[in-house]
């Protein structure tokens, strides 16, 4: 039995892992639809293997500034799960959601900042929900916790469990946008060994 | 001022003469900048994790403080630079989020901060400066000749140390 390896991942992988996306991260975009009453686009998943320095660059720049909404991902599989967001794209979405009750300009205070959290909480568990019913395994998620700072300085939170194993970081992402101006991401980052479990659950890997 | 020299996470560069060196959001990994104080030669580290002994696949030496610091300074010497004239200044090891995915990586960023500091202890090199912990990302750039470290934070004035 081959385990997942960083150094030689099969193309086949990479094709159920991209799907892996589709069906997550469009049961998120679809919550987050609902929450918000428009349409949200999403664009076709990218399964990134990515070394250290490109890391940043892959989210719109090392300095862009992001709301990053961090959850870990807890039973069969370990890892972790990003919802991002650029700052003005956050507010917008906290402003959509408090109707008229969000302050002015791209900063955000403690309620504005928990209601950000809450819709993180909510489509993190829609995309973690279909994961789980597609491979019939138990996925549970941490409460979330929210940054807004570089998007350099937040991808290093996974970027660092990757560098204990080698050195590049491998990410389901998508890319979600709404008519107007939304424009974030999911991030699935199954921990290394959870890669493995995923693929077997999904009968694709021995 | 011309384009500044990149380093990128898990990497390190000696700063070519008369310019600047920068490395872009840090986060709980810590920058390292070195100087010598004669030569006004320089180079910076982007140091990821603490210990290169508590990891099996540890072949990058750049991404480990205890490594990375002393590849640095290795060959900063290569090129004529001289230890006993050496001078360090530190940023970064922040606490991005209040919780870590994995259990063996609690508070990383202070212990990047406290690991640096070890290796530099050892090797004898001061630290003339730093701006670590807490809970938010930096960029900084190292200008060599002038010995200038500048931070760069979010929602936070440039501030020079």
């Amino acid at each position: 039995m081959a385990d997942f390896n960083l150094d030689n991942v099969d193309n086949m992988y990479f094709d159920v892992l991209k799907e892996i996306g589709n069906i997550g991260a469009g049961n998120a975009a679809s919550s987050l639809a609902q929450i918000l009453q428009t349409k949200v686009d999403m664009k076709v998943p990218r399964v990134e293997l990515l070394d250290f320095d490109q890391i940043g660059a892959a989210i719109g720049g090392e300095e862009q500034i992001m709301a990053g909404i961090y959850v870990l991902v807890q039973g069969d599989i370990t890892g972790s799960i990003m919802f991002l967001l650029e700052q003005h794209s956050a507010k917008s979405l906290v402003r959509k959601l408090m109707m008229g009750m969000a302050t002015e300009g791209d900063d955000m205070n403690e309620m504005e900042q928990s209601a950000l959290k809450e819709i993180g909480n909510i489509i993190t568990g829609a995309y973690l929900n279909s994961l789980s019913a597609l491979t019939n395994m138990t996925i549970t998620e941490s409460v979330p916790d929210l940054t807004i700072d570089m998007a350099g300085a937040i991808l290093s939170v996974p970027a660092i469990e990757f560098g204990m194993v080698g050195d590049k970081m491998l990410m389901i992402q998508t890319n979600f946008t709404d008519d107007e101006e939304i424009n974030g991401y999911f991030l699935l980052v199954p921990d290394l060994p959870s890669y493995s479990t995923l693929l077997k659950a999904l009968g694709v890997m021995q | 001022m011309g384009m500044l020299i990149k380093v990128g996470m898990a990497d390190l560069k000696l700063c070519p003469k008369g310019q600047g060196i920068t490395t872009l959001g840090l986060g709980s990994c810590v920058g390292v900048a070195i100087r010598d104080t004669a030569t006004k030669d320089g180079g910076l580290a982007h140091v990821m994790l603490p210990d290169s002994t508590a990891i099996r696949n540890n072949s990058n030496i750049a991404k480990f403080a205890d490594t990375g610091v002393k590849e640095l300074v290795r060959q900063m010497e290569a090129k004529g630079a001289k230890r006993s004239r050496m001078t360090a200044k530190i940023a970064g090891g922040a606490k991005m989020f209040s919780f870590q995915n994995n259990s063996s990586l609690v508070n990383v960023g202070d212990r990047n901060v406290e690991a640096v500091k070890k290796v530099l202890a050892e090797l004898k090199i001061p630290i003339l400066a730093q701006d670590t912990g807490l809970n938010f990302g930096r960029t900084v750039e190292f200008f060599p000749e002038s010995g200038d470290f500048v931070i760069k934070a979010v929602g936070k004035p440039v501030k020079t140390i």
